[in-house]
């Protein structure tokens, strides 16, 4: 596996962190009505949003380079 | 003898020596970040029910600071995405791109250095404390008009070193009981020594969780510090191949960068495990 290849792997694992910190947030803001556990889960859910973003141009930018 | 595939793949399986060999690396090292997280989760699913410190083996739950953990989270998601584009930039025969990513990515590796440092700090000097009246407490210590301090080990106490040190009492700056970090009063108290229990600060001897937190935590450190200086390396005094054997140089840094995405890849799981759940 190549770094392309374990990069993509790591931005998949990163969205999946993201989206679940932003579930946390949201879950504890439920609970509690904090305003910064809210702030926690537009974060979370801001940077996933970012990284799927991300993950799309490095891969149409790095498309020549092999996976191997 | 000339050794083969250094520097060009091998026909039949696309691989170069160095990859295969990092691979086998990573594949022990998974085992053993994976035996740590599994005793991890053991000693917590065996935890005693109820709230800690009230119940002395219940697990302590949001003793972590989360805004510096996802703080230090993008920092490291951050260092994964330059050192990425610093091998791109070599295949694109870039070197000055490449040097300014990797640049970027050491500085990352010692600003999450230097935040976990400031992590460590706030839990070497907060403390434990249980009274004789079965209170239980966590807070600030304040011996002989003293906070002690990260950096001298000397300053660490309990209940054998105040009594062994002649201290008749202490100041003790108590948590507010929702949990740490609150918006609540602190409140202060003086306490005699000869009314405490049990005094120690957080760190590896005083709970299971803090055990298990600073090994796997430190562990990992060490694994950044060492990646940050085999890539500054790369960067600087081994970046002469770049002119002798460019090839083999950007096979050095793909297989710098897999052993990075490795360690920031631990973190990515450490960090939910850790701080949130």
């Amino acid at each position: 596996m190549s770094l392309k290849a374990f990069h993509v792997v790591f931005i998949a694992a990163s969205v999946l962190l993201m989206t679940g910190f932003s579930a946390w947030g949201g879950a504890r803001w439920r609970a509690t009505g904090d305003v910064v556990d809210l702030g926690w889960c537009l974060l979370g859910g801001m940077a996933a949003v970012g990284l799927v973003v991300y993950g799309r141009y490095f891969l149409k930018k790095l498309k020549h380079i092999s996976y191997l | 003898m000339e050794i083969p595939y250094t520097d060009k793949a091998r026909p039949d399986t696309g691989l170069y020596n160095a990859k295969v060999g990092i691979w086998l690396f990573l594949a022990s090292e998974i085992m053993l970040f994976g035996a740590l997280f599994s005793s991890y989760i053991m000693l917590r699913v065996g935890a005693a029910a109820g709230v800690w410190p009230a119940v002395k083996l219940a697990w302590p739950h949001h003793l972590l600071n989360v805004p510096i953990g996802t703080f230090n989270t993008a920092v490291l998601i951050t260092s994964s995405v330059t050192v990425v584009m610093a091998w791109a930039s070599l295949k694109m025969n870039n070197f000055r791109r490449f040097r300014m990513f990797m640049v970027i990515t050491i500085l990352c590796a010692f600003a999450f250095l230097g935040i976990k440092s400031y992590e460590y700090n706030e839990k070497f000097t907060h403390y434990e404390l249980r009274l004789k009246d079965g209170k239980a407490m966590t807070g600030h210590l304040e011996v002989n008009g003293k906070h002690p301090g990260f950096w001298s080990p000397s300053d660490l106490w309990n209940l054998p070193r105040l009594t062994s040190s002649n201290v008749t009492e202490v100041k003790f700056v108590a948590d507010p009981m929702e949990g740490h970090g609150g918006h609540a009063n602190h409140e202060e108290m003086t306490v005699k020594v000869d009314e405490i229990s049990h005094l120690d600060a957080f760190i590896p001897r005083n709970h299971t969780f803090f055990a298990i937190y600073f090994t796997i935590t430190a562990l990992h450190g060490l694994h950044v510090l060492g990646g940050a200086l085999v890539l500054a390396y790369f960067t600087f005094p081994g970046a002469g191949m770049w002119k002798t054997n460019p090839e083999q140089f950007t096979n050095r840094i793909e297989v710098g960068g897999l052993f990075w995405h490795f360690v920031d890849l631990v973190w990515i799981f450490l960090f939910p495990v850790v701080y949130l759940l």
